[in-house]
């Protein structure tokens, strides 16, 4: 059994729309996001609509949050002053072109689910079990907090997306967690493509790591100029359209560690 | 000073996200005039933190399921063992060190270095200067302190560091952009061009209230202001600090009795009372010690109740 895990679409339909058709060239029988519909990108309403239309079941970003309860700000939570002029010119522009349908969509959103597959058992979240809006960075997570946060759960392996960077971790106690990576812009690598990802379940549960299920990180090409055309389009900044056709990131800095950072071009 | 009214607002131990350790104790090589422990070099009312301790606190930390730990002092880079510290440290987590940049070395960045490369986590340096220039930080933190910490900066820009430079704010709230902006520029003259700045309250405790004023009788948490209040924005909902005489709820009320809650991390895993006037500071800033990648960033409304397996389509 194959699923198909998204997160972070900003707004980037086009991705969307590819990432579906991979994971349906793939035989992927589930598909699930986990969050932040909106923000950099285009047309808000699209995302929503190719979600619905694809049955892909949802659960709630802060941004998601923020928009569906029509909030002030995107609760991304940055201080530095650039961060927060361009999160909120990117939040703005998406409250602004969310229709009333979408924006109750967004708001009965569940924060999180859990689900059984194989016998493998599963925590579905945005941020991390506990909170919709915390960071798990690869280099600033430590094995010993991983298990804390997912015991509660009773689950096996948990998925969650809200940082922009795909990784996975399993921790000496046998639990796996999963940053899915995102779709709405690229992972700050200098490449145009981006990511979600696929976990194939087993019939039967194997030996080691995770019960019977292997993941695979699965980069998404997607026609970017396209995007990056129509955000100049809706005159949303430079810096971001900057992003999607250079790989790197531009903007919301501030919040990533030193060694995220480093690896990136500003 | 503290008040020990039964109204003052109290905040438990969620769980231990952050261990603080005070590896320098009140030792500094410099005494800046706004220090809220008053650290200086002759100040000895807390000492160096051993190898062997903060060992021991590492090992108890695992089964606490901390997410990080900090290095703080004083001067962290004056305890000898700080570099074995860190480099052990790091095989447990997330390391951040806070230190004046003023007394590093080569040889101890290099090591950093490979220990960092070693495993997934990552070592981040805090680097305190209070001011663009000399002519705002010197005051505070002791002639040509400026121009030293700009080549510690140096130093660790040579060493592929990205340091978050946090800087107290000794100015008017509104002169933030324009500090920060002249921080940007006299960085990247120095090499940092891909600047982290934090900027910090002051504490009106320690040897800031000698410099300026304390806190009024007035200034506490009160329990009715912590309704509806996100503790989490408080370290004190998720931290503890190790200093050498025992364990205390945070790395500012060092100064305070009520603040050590015991000899041993188990013991220290209780509720604490605010009623202290920097606690106010905390309140009204949040989160004003952790790093911004580990911040708990405050919720907004309600949430929506969980609907595992269902809705969402």
């Amino acid at each position: 059994m194959r699923l198909a895990f998204f997160g972070g679409l900003y707004s980037n339909y086009l991705a969307l729309e590819a990432a579906i058709s991979d994971a349906r060239r793939r035989d992927v029988q589930e598909l699930y996001c986990l969050g932040d519909m909106g923000a950099f990108g285009p047309h808000p309403d699209r995302v929503v609509s190719m979600l619905r239309e694809a049955e892909v079941f949802c659960i709630q970003g802060n941004y998601d949050d923020s928009i569906g309860n029509e909030l002030s700000d995107c609760q991304c939570g940055y201080t530095d002053p650039r961060d927060n002029l361009y999160a909120q010119i990117s939040y703005d522009y998406t409250l602004a072109n969310t229709n009333r349908e979408n924006r109750r969509w967004l708001q009965q959103l569940p924060v999180s689910a859990d689900i059984e597959r194989n016998g493998v058992r599963m925590h579905l979240c945005h941020g991390s079990p506990r909170r919709t809006n915390e960071f798990l960075w690869e280099s600033t997570t430590s094995d010993a907090f991983l298990d804390r946060l997912i015991e509660p759960s009773g689950a096996g392996l948990v998925l969650g997306t809200h940082t922009g960077l795909h990784w996975t971790r399993t921790t000496p106690s046998d639990r796996q967690f999963v940053n899915v990576g995102v779709l709405g812009r690229p992972a700050n690598d200098g490449e145009t493509h981006v990511w979600y990802t696929l976990v194939e379940l087993a019939e039967r549960p194997a030996g080691q790591g995770v019960p019977g299920a292997r993941l695979e990180f699965v980069p998404v090409e997607y026609d970017f100029r396209r995007l990056s055309d129509e955000m100049r389009r809706e005159g949303l900044p430079e810096e971001f359209a900057e992003t999607i056709e250079t790989g790197w990131w531009t903007t919301c800095l501030e919040v990533l560690p030193s060694r995220e950072r480093r690896r990136g071009q500003f | 000073m503290s008040n020990t009214g039964s109204d003052a607002g109290q905040v438990e131990l969620s769980g231990l996200d952050e261990l603080w350790f005070q590896v320098a104790g009140t030792l500094c090589n410099l005494t800046c005039t706004h220090c809220f422990i008053s650290c200086s070099p002759h100040n000895d009312s807390f000492g160096f933190l051993s190898l062997e301790s903060v060992e021991g606190a590492l090992a108890e930390s695992v089964g606490r399921g901390v997410r990080e730990y900090y290095f703080t002092g004083g001067e962290p880079f004056l305890n000898p063992e700080l570099v074995p510290m860190l480099e052990l440290a790091l095989g447990y987590g997330p390391v951040t060190v806070l230190t004046n940049a003023t007394v590093l070395k080569d040889e101890w960045l290099e090591r950093l270095r490979v220990a960092e490369d070693r495993g997934p986590y990552s070592l981040e340096f805090r680097v305190s200067i209070d001011g663009p220039d000399a002519a705002t930080n010197d005051p505070i933190r002791g002639a040509g302190t400026f121009d030293r910490a700009m080549r510690g900066v140096e130093l660790l820009v040579r060493h592929a560091v990205l340091p978050i430079i946090t800087m107290t704010r000794t100015w008017p709230d509104g002169d933030d952009q324009r500090v920060l902006a002249a921080f940007r520029e006299v960085l990247a003259r120095h090499g940092c061009d891909r600047p982290r700045l934090k900027v910090l309250p002051r504490l009106l405790i320690g040897a800031e209230a000698q410099r300026t004023c304390g806190y009024g009788e007035t200034d506490r948490v009160s329990a009715r202001m912590m309704q509806g209040y996100d503790s989490d924005q408080l370290i004190c909902s998720h931290s503890r600090t190790v200093t050498d005489r025992g364990v205390f709820v945070c790395p500012i009320l060092l100064d305070e009795p009520s603040a050590r809650l015991g000899a041993t991390l188990a013991e220290a895993n209780r509720s604490f009372s605010l009623e202290h006037g920097a606690c106010v500071t905390c309140y009204q800033y949040g989160a004003i010690c952790t790093n911004p990648s580990g911040q708990a960033f405050e919720q907004m409304v309600g949430r929506v109740e969980d609907g595992a397996g269902e809705g969402g389509m």
